[in-house]
């Protein structure tokens, strides 16, 4: 790096100047391999703040809009939304089978039920826009009543964030088997497993809003 | 996954790699400096322009010939937005703070490089929807940086700029709070996770506490306004009625929503705004903490009631978002909760004030140009304050809330406050970035000016508010009221005109120093931190491949017995300090 890229760049606007060779540092210190890994389950729960901060803005609009309002009508919640619930629920069951086989190194027990888990994620996602076709089909849009547009949103803001959850899922049931990913794999497992189960909750609680105060 | 690299990426090796998509956090910050250095002087050429026309409402002016009240207000929107989004945001935290924050606490990079560069882009990206605006038809949106609904969320008919470049607004601020969100949790993973050994929160420099804590109140705030911002889209582009209410009759046409309410999206926007005005201050008080330390050669007076004041700072920052809607008729209850709740942030703002002066108190002063602009960031940190004091009083703001008294106050504690953080940070840091070093003597010929003239350009401010003057008006001359106020125009408008023209030395500094400057050499200012332990500029890694031990806390300068008077943190115990 200090070798450089001669080019016509200022000597000044070189970053990789310098030499390194006088420092007083000893090698090792906190660079050691369990310090990358620490970083996503850091990571992946500051994430979650974030997101509940969303969902609460969002859920704290919707009370505040019923409360003020005299046009809000509730829309009939499809009966598929429990067939959905129970799935992403189940799926919260079969991650975290899926996370103790891997942290035991069942490998190929770890890949079946990270592969249920990723179905019942997409089925989820399936019965989702079943929902929305049958209110389509109810003559309920998003702009038909307040009731509907905050349906919408939040269904369509945690779909969002469930596939994302999907492609981490995919992504991680591909991963290869050479040895040094293997930790990698355990701590990217793990930080998708806390997100899989925090948007559980959060359906349970956008579900629970949707019809006790529907 | 680059990610999966996290921290130890190599060096990159082609142009394109290694100062375009570079991963490198020193490179990312280089960015972000540049990019709110691009912002800062549009945000500053609206400002001359509105200025111009309040000073001569009849001038012709570039671009605009004779200003209309409506192209008034679409500068003074966009002059608003960008200077709080795209410099006050962006400089402070994601440009220094990326660039400093690993090197202090003893990391190789940022806990999530990719994600860093990132976010750096989207915030480019950001930039540039936000720069469109101006090119659409109708042109930029005139509701404010605050986009006031209805007004911002009924389309074109309500006023010119509320169509697309309303649109352009909305969405380019939903880019930039997922860019800033992406930044915040990269912060506070890189505070939590990426410290040297020894170097304990509590010895941590207090740049990292405010950066770290300005992260959090980034990961809460950002995320609300998305989603408001979500909801705002909507109203405007799918029918919906989040924030319209009914009955609503503009140009003798009815607006077909109904239900809406104005007052949730103010809600929801002050939740998040109240923080970002901390989100712009804190970094700026951390730099001063730090500058003042290291050039009184004193440690930090009180480091641990700094530390607390920062959190409380930002505790109760969360909590007062109301007192920004004092005259949107809420309940006096609310009204007092809120109001006692801001005036209960005296007391930190206090603590942190009085710290700063007991550092200087008695000290052996060095006036570096880094140095004046920190003192000076602490006299504006408390002309601004003691004026908020006042706002904080609904009875009070009731009157002055839509005066030039508010613009006064908020000019004053976030605007050039923060910007001065910013001119000492990079007074401060630059030998560090770029190995050389800035002249001192330009520096000092950029300080007084400015310093002199900031006061002369906000402090009539606060007397032509008291007189009523109300903000937002284009021109106050046509107002039969207003007018014995026009010379104080006049005289705030020459005011900012040399004001402006002192910012060239600065821009003139900087680019000659980058070529012509002396060379730096490691640690100029005999500083203790560890970022004047590696070459001007470090190495891609920082460190060399190794990691530092830290050994005490950031600001023992000035040890009894001590064979110099500053003892670097890597300064091992029973080595009687001062060996470097």
């Amino acid at each position: 790096m200090a070798g450089k890229a001669a080019t016509a760049e200022p000597e000044v606007l070189d970053m990789g100047g310098g030499s390194t060779g006088d420092l007083p540092w000893e090698p090792g210190g906190p660079g050691g391999s369990a310090l990358p890994q620490r970083v996503y389950v850091t990571g992946i729960w500051l994430a979650l703040a974030s997101i509940l901060m969303f969902f609460t803005a969002l859920t704290s609009a919707y009370l505040v809009r019923q409360g003020i309002s005299t046009d809000w009508v509730p829309i009939e919640l499809p009966a598929i939304l429990w067939a959905n619930t129970a799935v992403l629920l189940g799926s919260s069951a079969t991650i975290e089978r899926a996370r103790r086989l891997l942290a035991e190194g069942r490998l190929e027990g770890f890949r079946r039920w990270w592969g249920f888990t990723t179905l019942l994620g997409l089925l989820f996602l399936v019965g989702q826009v079943l929902v929305w076709n049958e209110l389509r089909a109810a003559g309920v849009y998003v702009a038909t009543n307040p009731s509907s547009s905050f349906f919408y949103v939040l269904t369509a803001a945690h779909g969002v964030h469930l596939l994302g959850g999907v492609v981490a899922l995919l992504y991680l049931g591909r991963w290869d088997e050479s040895r040094e990913h293997r930790a990698g794999r355990t701590t990217a497992a793990a930080a998708t497993t806390v997100y899989w189960h925090f948007l559980g909750v959060i359906w349970v609680g956008v579900f629970l809003l949707l019809n006790l105060r529907g | 996954m680059a990610e999966a690299h996290a921290v130890a990426h190599e060096a990159p090796k082609g142009f394109i790699r290694k100062y375009i998509f570079s991963l490198d956090h020193k490179v990312i910050g280089i960015q972000y400096i540049l990019l709110a250095l691009a912002a800062v002087f549009v945000g500053m050429f609206l400002s001359l322009l509105m200025r111009l026309h309040l000073a001569w409402p009849n001038a012709k002016l570039p671009f605009y010939d004779v200003m209309t009240p409506e192209q008034y207000l679409a500068l003074m929107t966009m002059h608003g937005t960008i200077m709080v989004f795209f410099v006050l945001t962006t400089a402070p935290q994601s440009g220094f703070g990326n660039y400093f924050l690993p090197i202090q606490i003893g990391a190789a990079d940022m806990a999530f490089p990719t994600l860093n560069m990132l976010s750096f882009w989207l915030t480019f990206v950001s930039f540039m929807v936000m720069m469109a605006a101006f090119f659409v038809i109708g042109g930029a949106p005139i509701s404010g940086w605050t986009a006031y609904v209805p007004l911002s969320a009924v389309g074109e008919i309500a006023g010119p700029g509320l169509g697309w470049g309303q649109s352009l607004w909305v969405i380019s601020i939903a880019i930039f709070c997922g860019a800033s969100l992406m930044g915040a949790l990269n912060f506070i993973t890189t505070t939590l996770d990426l410290r040297a050994k020894g170097m304990s929160l509590m010895r941590m420099p207090l740049t990292c506490w405010a950066w770290f804590v300005t992260a959090i109140l980034a990961l809460l705030g950002f995320a609300v306004l998305l989603a408001a911002g979500i909801l705002l889209l909507l109203d405007r582009h799918a029918g919906t009625s989040f924030f319209i209410p009914g009955g609503l009759v503009i140009t003798e046409k009815l607006i077909p929503h109904e239900g809406g309410s104005p007052l949730l999206w103010q809600h929801l926007f002050w939740f998040f705004g109240h923080p970002e005005v901390y989100i712009a201050i804190l970094p700026g008080m951390g730099i001063t903490s730090h500058i003042l330390s290291t050039f009184a050669r004193k440690p930090i007076f009180g480091y641990r009631a700094m530390v607390y004041a920062i959190f409380a700072i930002a505790g109760l920052g969360l909590s007062v978002w109301g007192h920004h809607m004092f005259v949107s008729g809420m309940s006096p209850y609310s009204a007092f909760a809120f109001s006692l709740l801001t005036m209960s942030i005296g007391v930190p703002s206090a603590i942190k004030t009085f710290n700063w002066i007991g550092t200087l108190w008695g000290a052996q002063i060095r006036f570096t140009t880094a140095m004046l602009f920190a003192i000076g960031f602490v006299s504006l940190f408390v002309s601004g304050g003691l004026s908020g004091i006042f706002l904080a009083q609904p009875a009070v703001d009731l009157p002055l809330h839509d005066t030039y008294f508010v613009v006064a106050h908020f000019h004053i504690i976030m605007g050039v406050a923060a910007i001065f953080g910013m001119f000492g940070a990079t007074y401060y840091w630059f030998s560090k970035m770029f190995g050389r070093q800035m002249s001192e003597f330009l520096g000092k010929l950029h300080f007084w000016p400015t310093f002199i003239g900031v006061y002369a350009i906000f402090m009539p401010m606060h007397f032509i508010g008291l007189s009523g003057h109300p903000r937002r008006y284009a021109d106050g001359s046509a107002v039969e009221f207003l007018g014995p106020l026009q010379d104080v125009h006049y005289f705030m408008t020459i005011a900012a005109i040399v004001t402006m023209a002192a910012q060239f030395i600065f821009v003139f500094n900087f680019f000659w120093s980058l070529r012509k400057g002396k060379k730096a050499e490691v640690n100029p200012w005999e500083a203790t931190t560890l970022e004047w332990t590696v070459p001007s500029p470090p190495p891609h890694d920082n460190f060399g491949g190794r990691y530092p031990t830290v050994y005490r806390g950031p600001y023992e300068y000035s040890v009894p017995g001590a064979a110099k008077d500053f003892t670097p943190q890597h300064t091992p115990d029973g080595s009687g300090g001062g060996v470097h």
